[in-house]
C-alpha cells in the first residue's frame, strides 16, 4: 500500500481524509500498470536523463538589466521591496 | 484562411489588419476555446501591423490573428495555466517565441484553455470549464492543448501556440482535425513556458497547413540564451519527398486500435508510399516510463508554487501550514495525483526501482528508433488508436485517460519531431496520422505532411 500521507506531506499537498483515501486507490491501480516495467531487462542499460546530452552550458559571467520591481510585485505579501515569508526558524 | 491567404489579402489591400482583428475579437467562443481574450493587445498589435504594411515592412505573419496556450506567457495578459492557483496571474515577460511573433507584427487574440498545467488528453482537466470539439460538440477536443486545437478549427484564429510533453499538441490537432507539430527536443525556446516535465516539454504550431506549421517552426525555433537545452536550427526545404522510405512499426497496429483507423491510416500511407514494416519492440512501455518519468519532473517544477513569491496564497500560522493549504487548495485533482505519484517515485527507496529504471527504459526506447532510422527515413503511425472521445467518458478513470496517449509519449521520450495531420474521417471524425522524424528533421516530416493537408 502506498503511504499517501507521508507522501503528500512530502509534497506539502494539503489533502482531506477522503482525498487521501481516494489517491490510495488510484495510485495503486496507476503503479499497477507501470510495474509492467518489471518484465524489461535493463542490466548494462544507460539512463537517458536528457534527449540529447550536451554537457554543461555556460555564458560569460555578465550581469543582464532586467527590471526586478516586476516579479517583486507579484508577491502576495510584501513591505517595500521586501517579501514577506512567515518566520523559517522557531 | 491560412497564413498566406491573410497576407496575401493584407498586400492587395483587401483588407487592413485591423479590419480583421475586430472581426476576430467579434467572433462568438461557442466551443469555450480561450480562457483570455487580449482585446488591448490584439488591437495595439492590429496597428503596428498596419504601418508596417503600409511601409512594406511586413512578414507573413504581421497582421495575422492568432492564439497563445495559457501556459506560455504573453507580458501584461493573464497566464492561469487553468489552474485556481495562478488564476489571476499576470505574466510579467513575453516567452522568447511570443517575443519574436510579436516583434513581425502577429496578433495575439488571447490564452486559450488547457488541462490543468498542461495535465490530460480532453481539457476536462481544466480547473475552469471544458472545451467542445468544433467538429461533434459532445467530445473532447483532445489535450492539454485542446483550446489552441479548436480556436483554429473553428476559425477562432489563423493558428495558435501549444506545448507537448507526452501528445499535447499532436493528439488535439488529431482530434480536431488540424496540423499539430511537436518540433525536436531544443528547436523552440522554452523561455517562458511554465514547466510541466522539463526533458519533455517542447512549444509547437498547431495549424491549418503543414505549409504554416514551417513558417511558425522557421521563426520560434533558435539557439535563446535564456533557454540552455534551446539549439541552433536551420530550414532545408531541398527534400526529394517521393523518394522517401517510410516506416510502419509494428507495435502500432495492434489490439486496441479502431479498424476503421488502422484502414484508413494504411490507405492514406500507401498513396504515396511502400510500406516497409519496421519493429520498435520497447513501445508496450513506453507509457509506463512516461508516467514515472514525466511526474517526478513535474513534481520538482511544481514546487516553486509555494504562495510566497506569486500566485494564490493561503496564509495560515506557520509556513509549513502554508504550503500545504495553498497546495491543497490551488492545485486539482490530475496535478495532485501527478505530484503525488513523482514523489512518491524519487522518495528514498523508491528512486531506483521506479525513477531510474524509467529512465534505462527510455534509453531503450531511444534506441529503438535509433535502429529503426538506419532503414527509414520517416516513420508513420496513427497519431491516436482512434477519434474524439465523449466528454466525461474517460474522466472518471485516470489510468484510461492516460492510455489516449499511447501513441504519441515515446516520441517525447526520444526528442524526436512528430507532426499530425488530418488523412481523413471515421463516423464523420477526424483521423490524424502521425510523421516522425529523426532529430532536427523537423522540415523534411513537414514536407512529407505537405502531401497530406
Amino acid at each position: 500500500m502506498i503511504p499517501a500521507e507521508h507522501i503528500a506531506k512530502l509534497a506539502r499537498l494539503g489533502l482531506s481524509e477522503s482525498e487521501i483515501k481516494k489517491f490510495q486507490k488510484e495510485l495503486s491501480s496507476i503503479l499497477d500498470y507501470i510495474n509492467l516495467l518489471e518484465e524489461v531487462d535493463v542490466s548494462n542499460v544507460k539512463p537517458t536523463y536528457h534527449p540529447f546530452e550536451s554537457g554543461t552550458v555556460i555564458r560569460k559571467d555578465e550581469s543582464i538589466k532586467e527590471d526586478p520591481d516586476k516579479l517583486i510585485d507579484l508577491a502576495p505579501s510584501k513591505k517595500k521591496r521586501y517579501i514577506k515569508v512567515k518566520s523559517v526558524f522557531k | 484562411m491560412n497564413i498566406l491567404e491573410f497576407y496575401k489579402g493584407f498586400l492587395e489591400k483587401k483588407f487592413s489588419a485591423l479590419e480583421i482583428t475586430k472581426e476576430f475579437l467579434a467572433k462568438k467562443d461557442d466551443y469555450n476555446a480561450f480562457i483570455t481574450i487580449s482585446k488591448d493587445l490584439a488591437l495595439k498589435q492590429a496597428k503596428k501591423a498596419d504601418k508596417m504594411i503600409a511601409k512594406g515592412e511586413n512578414s507573413v505573419l504581421t497582421g495575422v490573428p492568432m492564439a497563445v496556450k495559457d501556459n506560455i506567457l504573453v507580458e501584461g495578459v493573464k497566464n492561469t495555466c487553468a489552474s485556481e492557483i495562478l488564476k489571476d496571474y499576470i505574466a510579467p515577460y513575453d516567452a522568447t517565441c511570443v517575443k519574436k511573433l510579436k516583434e513581425l507584427g502577429a496578433v495575439v487574440i488571447g490564452k486559450t484553455n488547457l488541462d490543468e498545467f498542461a495535465m490530460g488528453s480532453s481539457t476536462e482537466n481544466s480547473g475552469f470549464f471544458t472545451t467542445k470539439n468544433p467538429c461533434d460538440i459532445e467530445r473532447v477536443p483532445g489535450g492539454s492543448s485542446g483550446g489552441s486545437a479548436a480556436a483554429v478549427a473553428a476559425d477562432l484564429c489563423c493558428y495558435a501556440l501549444g506545448s507537448d510533453t507526452g501528445g499535447s499538441i499532436r493528439q488535439p490537432a488529431s482530434f480536431c482535425g488540424i496540423v499539430g507539430l511537436k518540433p525536436t527536443y531544443g528547436a523552440v525556446s522554452r523561455y517562458g513556458l511554465t514547466a510541466f516535465a522539463s526533458s519533455f516539454d517542447q512549444i509547437g504550431p498547431l495549424t491549418k497547413t503543414a505549409e504554416d506549421a514551417r513558417i511558425i517552426l522557421n521563426v520560434i525555433s533558435g539557439k535563446d540564451i535564456k533557454d540552455s537545452t534551446s539549439i541552433g536550427f536551420k530550414d532545408k526545404i531541398d527534400v526529394n519527398t517521393a523518394q522517401l522510405k517510410v516506416g510502419i512499426p509494428r507495435e502500432y497496429f495492434i489490439k486496441g486500435i479502431d479498424p476503421k483507423v488502422e484502414t484508413l491510416i494504411k490507405q492514406a500511407i500507401k498513396k504515396n508510399y511502400d510500406i516497409i514494416e519496421i519493429s520498435l519492440p520497447h513501445t508496450k512501455y513506453a507509457l509506463a516510463a512516461y508516467y514515472i518519468i514525466a511526474p517526478s519532473e513535474a513534481s520538482a517544477n511544481l514546487a516553486r508554487f509555494d504562495g510566497v513569491r506569486y500566485g494564490l496564497s493561503k496564509p495560515e500560522k506557520d509556513l509549513f501550514k502554508t504550503y500545504l493549504k495553498t497546495k491543497g487548495t490551488g492545485f486539482g485533482d490530475e496535478v495532485k495525483r501527478r505530484i503525488m505519484i513523482g514523489t512518491y517515485a524519487l522518495s528514498a527507496g523508491y528512486y531506483d526501482a521506479y525513477y531510474l529504471k524509467a529512465q534505462k527504459v527510455r534509453t531503450l526506447i531511444k534506441q529503438d528508433f535509433d535502429k529503426a532510422f538506419e532503414k527509414v527515413d520517416v516513420i508513420m503511425t496513427p497519431t491516436c488508436p482512434s477519434p474524439a472521445f465523449k466528454i466525461g467518458e474517460k474522466a472518471d478513470d485516470p489510468l484510461s485517460m492516460y492510455l489516449a496517449d499511447i501513441f504519441t509519449v515515446s516520441v517525447n521520450l526520444a526528442g524526436l519531431p512528430a507532426v499530425s495531420v488530418p488523412i481523413g474521417k471515421v463516423n464523420k471524425l477526424p483521423v490524424g496520422l502521425q510523421i516522425i522524424g529523426k532529430p532536427f528533421e523537423d522540415h523534411k516530416i513537414l514536407e512529407v505532411a505537405k502531401q497530406y493537408a
